[in-house]
C-alpha cells in the first residue's frame, strides 16, 4: 500500500486563494505571445489598434496589480486529486471556497455571482465552480480559472445528428463565433468537447481552453487537422479584434472529445476571451 | 496611424451629426455608467412618469461594473460589460435625452433606429483592458443606487478614454461594415 500523504485544508486555501489572485493580473505568456504576433500581421488598421491597447493593458495590469478586465469572473477551479492523499483540518470543498472568497475579498477582485432569479449578489464571489478528479498519486493539482460572463454567454451546447460527421462539427463551431461576432471581445479562444453525453462535452470543451496555446490536442490525433481548418475559417469571417474588422478573430481552436452513446453526437462549444486566465498550483 | 478625434462630454447632436462608424475617439468630461439592474429601474421610473436620480438630458452612460479600488486608488478596473441585455431599456432612455452610450458589441435594430431618430451614439469601448482604462478615470462617485454595489450608477470624470464610434446617427455600424469588408468566402 503507497503511504498516505496528509494535507491540510489551510494549505489548500492559501493556493486556491493566491492562484485567482495571481490569474486576474497575470495574464499568461502563451496568450500574451500570440496576441504580439497577431498584432504584427493584422490587416485592419483598428484591429492593430485594439490589439496594441490589449498588450499594453497586460503590462499595466501586471505592474500595478490590477485585474485585467473588470469581470473577474465566475470562480471555476478543477482540482486533480491524488488517491494518496488525506485532507486535514476541515472539509476540501469548504476549503476551496474559502480561497475563492479570501481572493475575491482580500484582492479586490469584482464579486459577480448572484442568485440567478432574484440577481441578488451573494457578495464574495461564492459558490464556485468545482470539478474533482481523482487520479493516481500523493499531489493535489489545483486550476483556478476567472471565466467572464460576456464570453461564456456565446457558449452552447447542441445534440447534433451523428450523420453531421466532421464537417457538420466545423461548420456548428465556426457558425457560434461567426453569430457571437464582437460580443465575447474577440481575439478569443474556441473550446470544443466533442462526445460523451452532454454535461461531458462541455466539460471537455471548457478543459480544452485550458490547453497553452499552440499544443496539440490531448485526446485524438486527428483533432489538430479540425483545430487548423477551422481556425483558419474563423479567421476569414472579417469580425477581427473586438469586432473592428481584420484577420485576428481567434488565437487557437481548441478540441477534445470521447466516445458517445451510438444515438448521439454531443457538441459542447466554449468561447472564451482573450484574457484567458487561468493559473495552477501542485500542493 | 490616423489621429483619434478628442471629445468632450457633454456629448451634442452636433458632435453626434459628426461622427461616423469606425471613427476613433478619445473620450474626456463627466460620464455616469449603468447596466443591467439601474437600466431596468431608470426604464421602469420613466414609464411611471417618475423623477429619476440622474438627469439623463446630454447624458452619456457607460455599461461598466468596476472592481473594488484598492486604498488610495480612484477606481478598480473598469471596462464595458456587452450592451445587447440593455438593448429593450436603451431607447426609452434615449428619449429622455441620453446621447451617448458606451459598450460593447452588436445593438439590435430598435436601438440603431433610436441613435438615428435622438441623434446619439454608440461608442465601442475595447473589452478586456480594464486596467488600461482604470488610469483614464480621475474621479468617481456612487450617484444612484447604492445597493446595486459594483452595479451602481457612478459619476465618472474621465480622460481620455480610446473609443471607436459603432453606431452613428446616419444608420452606420462598424461592426457590419467590418465584416462585409474584411470576411472573406471560404
Amino acid at each position: 500500500m503507497n503511504p498516505i500523504r496528509e494535507i491540510p485544508c489551510d494549505i489548500i486555501t492559501d493556493t486556491v486563494k493566491n492562484l485567482f489572485v495571481e490569474a486576474s493580473t497575470d495574464l499568461g505568456e502563451d496568450v500574451l505571445s500570440a496576441i504580439k504576433s497577431a498584432a504584427e500581421s493584422e490587416v485592419t488598421e483598428l484591429g492593430r489598434y485594439a490589439l496594441d491597447k490589449i498588450i499594453e493593458n497586460a503590462r499595466i495590469a501586471k505592474d500595478s496589480a490590477l485585474p485585467l478586465c473588470q469581470d473577474t469572473g465566475l470562480a471555476v477551479v478543477f482540482v486533480e486529486l491524488g488517491q494518496d492523499v488525506h485532507i486535514t483540518g476541515g472539509d476540501f470543498n469548504e476549503a476551496v471556497q474559502e480561497g475563492v472568497r479570501r481572493a475575491y475579498r482580500n484582492g479586490f477582485l469584482r464579486k459577480s455571482v448572484c442568485d440567478p432569479l432574484s440577481r441578488e449578489n451573494t457578495g464574495d464571489n461564492t459558490p464556485a465552480v468545482i470539478h474533482t478528479d481523482i487520479v493516481k498519486g500523493d499531489r493535489i493539482r489545483i486550476i483556478a480559472m476567472p471565466k467572464g460572463g460576456g464570453s461564456e454567454n456565446m457558449s452552447s451546447s447542441v445534440m447534433l445528428l451523428p450523420s453531421a460527421g466532421l464537417e457538420g462539427i466545423k461548420k456548428h463551431i465556426v457558425d457560434m463565433v461567426e453569430k457571437a461576432g464582437p460580443n465575447p471581445c474577440p481575439p478569443v479562444i474556441v473550446g470544443a468537447g466533442i462526445g460523451g453525453s452532454i454535461e461531458k462535452s462541455a466539460l471537455l470543451a471548457k478543459r480544452a481552453l485550458l490547453r497553452p496555446l499552440g499544443e496539440p490536442s490531448r485526446s485524438d490525433p486527428r483533432l489538430s487537422r479540425v483545430e487548423k481548418e477551422t481556425l483558419d475559417e474563423i479567421n476569414r469571417l472579417g469580425t477581427g479584434p473586438q469586432g473592428y474588422g481584420g484577420k485576428t478573430t481567434a488565437l487557437a481552436v481548441h478540441v477534445e472529445m470521447m466516445p458517445c452513446h451510438i444515438a448521439s453526437l454531443p457538441v459542447t462549444v466554449n468561447i472564451q476571451c482573450h484574457v484567458a486566465r487561468h493559473k495552477e498550483a501542485v500542493i | 496611424m490616423k489621429n483619434p478625434k478628442k471629445i468632450h462630454t457633454p456629448i451634442t447632436r452636433d458632435i453626434c451629426e459628426e461622427l461616423s462608424a469606425g471613427d476613433m475617439v478619445l473620450l474626456s468630461g463627466s460620464i455616469i455608467t449603468g447596466r443591467d439592474t439601474a437600466h431596468k429601474r431608470l426604464s421602469k421610473l420613466i414609464a411611471e412618469g417618475r423623477d429619476l436620480p440622474v438627469k439623463l438630458n446630454g447624458e452619456t452612460i457607460f455599461y461598466a461594473a468596476p472592481t473594488p479600488p484598492r486604498p488610495g486608488r480612484v477606481i478598480g478596473s473598469i471596462g464595458p460589460t456587452t450592451s445587447y441585455r440593455m438593448d429593450e431599456y436603451a431607447p426609452d432612455l434615449m428619449q429622455s435625452g441620453l446621447r451617448g452610450m458606451i459598450g460593447k458589441g452588436k445593438r439590435s435594430a430598435e436601438v440603431r433606429a433610436a441613435i438615428m431618430k435622438y441623434k446619439a451614439v454608440y461608442f465601442g469601448a475595447m473589452g478586456g483592458i480594464a486596467a488600461l482604462m482604470a488610469g483614464c478615470v480621475k474621479m468617481a462617485d456612487v450617484i444612484a443606487y447604492e445597493d446595486l454595489g459594483p452595479e451602481s450608477i457612478m459619476r465618472l470624470e474621465i480622460e481620455g478614454f480610446p473609443l471607436i464610434v459603432i453606431n452613428d446617427t446616419k444608420g452606420g455600424d462598424l461592426y457590419e461594415e467590418a465584416v462585409s469588408r474584411h470576411g472573406m468566402a471560404p
